[in-house]
């Protein structure tokens, strides 16, 4: 091995280190990040190669085995800063989330849906038709077991997304225009070297990115807790899903909506969201999308915003954006609550706007028309465009 | 090859970071870390960070430093095992099978005669050091990723056909991401992780020298200045330094070298131009 450079100036007590890094990944832990004890015994060892009379060396030494994305990075120079006593350690609960997550009508989590569930009488329901009565029903008008209700089949509906040609490839029966010369081989060792079988390869399907971009502005308080939910459903079903909700700015959701338990993601998301119910600029909003998450979307995503389109901001800023975004995405999307609303026009400056540049123009006030969006992204994209 | 340059001085941060300059790349004291742990532990680096911020070039100027084999593995959508590690040379096969006349077994087929080195395995099999850059690691799927999981935590691989092969020597493994999807978690744990950012226009203006000897010290201020404020813009796609570069050398070539008109050189996208026409942004510069 190398030799280092000036000698450690006191070699410290045996179990001192140790105890100092598990105390600081506990402080890191506390903001976000994720530690583990392999990524401690890396610390460590990379800790013993700096020179420990160096605290810059160590600082950096501990983020390049500590860390392994820029939020991170930003956890682990508050949580250096409080361990190194520089700054106050605080913890605080932002937000009240219980306000926001979906009532916990069904019981402890992990049960199965109510929906085939004894107990709970008045949850359960009764037939067949009820289901299609609730999946008609608008989300505005729902009530707190309704919601609940909801649940299963907004799973099942945000599961079916769009798919695309992969360019991996699997064997196929039929003849394709794609010859598959390993089971050819393998093959022909049966006939003496002869070719007589021939082997075909034909493309597998996968998923392409989806993006949603969900309104949570005042206008669209009715409709933006379920229509988080479906977001989250969403992003929980397929990894290539990317979740952002907007007011008067942009928050990249998808991370807090990650998991498996529903109602802790919707509280982690509705404790990120600083601009809840307040006014809406869509077209700073988008522009954020465009500029911070272009490479997201430019790698034949489709993306749905969810909105209202009530914009207090610039008319023009909004149809730039989304001519823009247009041209970036596979295909863009609204889905607007009102649409659904008997003699509804879009008369409002933001959803003139931005018609003209939109492949797809759907409701998004209940489950049917949710399904419809499920529709649409399963199947009928390339004609939408 | 000559010794001296096989055997550079790597033993602390500060030597790194002179080692890189000696090959053309001006690292910043937390790049030159953890570049240096990564050498000393023997762990993948992975970089991620904005187009153009100079990651695939720190990997060159490793090898150039070390006097290492460069090998590299341009990700894409779709690469799998046999474009990345090694794959049967199926119309030799063929043709060995029919010239045995039906004689041939599948322990004669698959034998190394017959074996096509993708850049993994070549980089696993190499007598000679080698720094391994895997490329654009981002544009790869989730399938590709737990394969190089598996690649970086051994070093060794196994081809079923012929058995496992295991490193010679560890290779230097950096990897690069631009960020266009998340990495999984997995993967980025096995791998030291730096974000390189835009050098501040002082530190660029260097780099832009470093490239560029024969053009003059106040087009490279000029234009480092000119690009900072374009990054700071809210533009659709920011310039990165090779961008910066590009500019100085265009700059250093025109009698009258004004920036604005050109803007095409380091913005590609009309929008971005216009708007930094009509806002004046570049204004003094």
């Amino acid at each position: 091995m190398s030799e280092r450079a000036p000698s450690p100036p006191a070699e410290p007590e045996p179990g001192v280190v140790e105890e100092r890094l598990a105390e600081f990944a506990r402080i890191l832990r506390a903001r976000g990040a994720r530690v583990g004890t392999g990524d401690l015994i890396r610390a460590q060892r990379a800790l013993a190669t700096v020179d420990p009379g160096d605290p810059r060396r160590a600082r950096f030494a501990l983020k390049a085995t500590l860390c392994a994305s820029p939020a991170d990075r930003a956890a682990f120079d508050e949580a250096f800063a409080a361990w190194m006593g520089e700054a106050p350690l605080e913890l605080e609960e932002p937000f009240d989330p219980e306000a926001i997550a979906p009532p916990r009508v069904l019981g402890v989590k992990g049960e199965r849906p109510p929906l085939l569930t004894a107990g709970e009488e008045d949850l359960r329901p009764a037939a067949w038709s009820d289901l299609e009565i609730l999946a008609q029903k608008d989300f505005a008008e729902y009530t707190d077991a309704e919601r609940a209700l909801a649940q299963r089949l907004m799973r099942e509906i945000a599961s079916r997304g769009p798919l695309r040609l992969s360019r991996r490839t699997r064997a196929t029966r039929q003849r394709t225009r794609m010859p598959d010369p390993r089971a050819t081989l393998r093959a022909s060792l049966r006939h003496a070297g002869e070719p007589f079988e021939r082997r075909w390869r034909t493309l597998r399907h996968r998923r392409r990115p989806l993006i949603l971009v969900v309104d949570v502005s005042g206008s669209m308080a009715p409709y933006s807790r379920m229509l988080l939910q479906y977001a989250q459903a969403a992003v929980a079903a397929h990894a290539r899903c990317e979740a952002f909700a907007f007011g008067t700015r942009l928050t990249r959701l998808t991370a807090d909506l990650r998991g498996r338990d529903p109602d802790a993601a919707l509280r982690r998301a509705a404790a990120a969201l600083t601009d809840w119910s307040g006014g809406t600029r869509i077209g700073a909003a988008l522009g954020t999308l465009n500029r911070e998450h272009g490479g997201r979307i430019g790698r034949g995503a489709v993306v749905a915003i969810l909105s209202d389109g009530w914009d207090r901001g610039d008319p023009e800023e909004l149809r730039d954006e989304v001519a823009r975004l247009q041209r970036c995405a596979h295909a863009l999307i609204w889905l607007n609550p009102l649409k659904a609303s008997p003699g509804y026009e879009p008369l409002t400056r933001g959803m003139r706007a931005a018609l003209p540049y939109v492949d797809a123009f759907l409701a998004a006030n209940n489950l049917a028309s949710l399904a419809e969006l499920a529709a649409l992204l399963e199947g009928g994209l390339d004609g939408a465009r | 090859m000559a010794d001296e340059k096989r055997k550079p001085d790597l033993t602390s941060p500060d030597a790194v970071r002179e080692a890189l300059a000696g090959a053309g790349y001006l690292a910043d004291e937390e790049l030159a870390v953890a570049t240096y742990l990564a050498l000393e532990l023997g762990e993948p680096l992975l970089l991620e960070g904005e187009p153009g911020v100079g990651k695939t070039a720190l990997a060159k100027a490793l090898a150039e430093l070390s006097g290492a084999r460069l090998i590299r593995l341009q990700c894409h959508e779709g690469i799998d095992v046999h474009s990345a590690l090694y794959d049967w040379d199926y119309p030799r096969q063929l043709l060995a099978v029919r010239a045995a006349e039906g004689g041939a077994s599948t322990a004669d087929l698959f034998r190394e005669e017959f074996l096509l080195r993708r850049p993994l395995l070549d980089a696993i099999e190499s007598d000679e050091p080698v720094v391994l850059l895997i490329d654009e690691i981002d544009r790869a799927d989730d399938e590709f990723e737990a394969f190089l999981l598996e690649l970086l935590s051994d070093f060794q691989v196994t081809i079923p056909e012929l058995g496992t092969v295991k490193a010679k020597q560890r290779p230097v493994v950096v990897l690069t991401s631009n960020r266009t999807r998340e990495l999984h978690d997995a993967l980025k744990r096995r791998c030291l992780y730096h974000w390189i950012s835009h050098p501040s226009p002082e530190r660029e203006a260097e780099i832009v020298r470093a490239h560029l000897p024969d053009v003059g010290d106040d087009i490279a201020r000029r234009v480092c200045e000119a690009v900072a404020r374009l990054r700071a813009a809210d533009l659709y796609k920011a310039p990165g330094i090779g961008e910066a570069i590009a500019w100085a050398r265009a700059l250093s070539l025109l009698d009258d070298p004004a920036l604005e008109p050109t803007l095409g050189v380091a913005l590609k996208v009309r929008e971005d131009i216009e708007r930094v026409v009509e806002s004046g942004v570049l204004e003094g510069v």
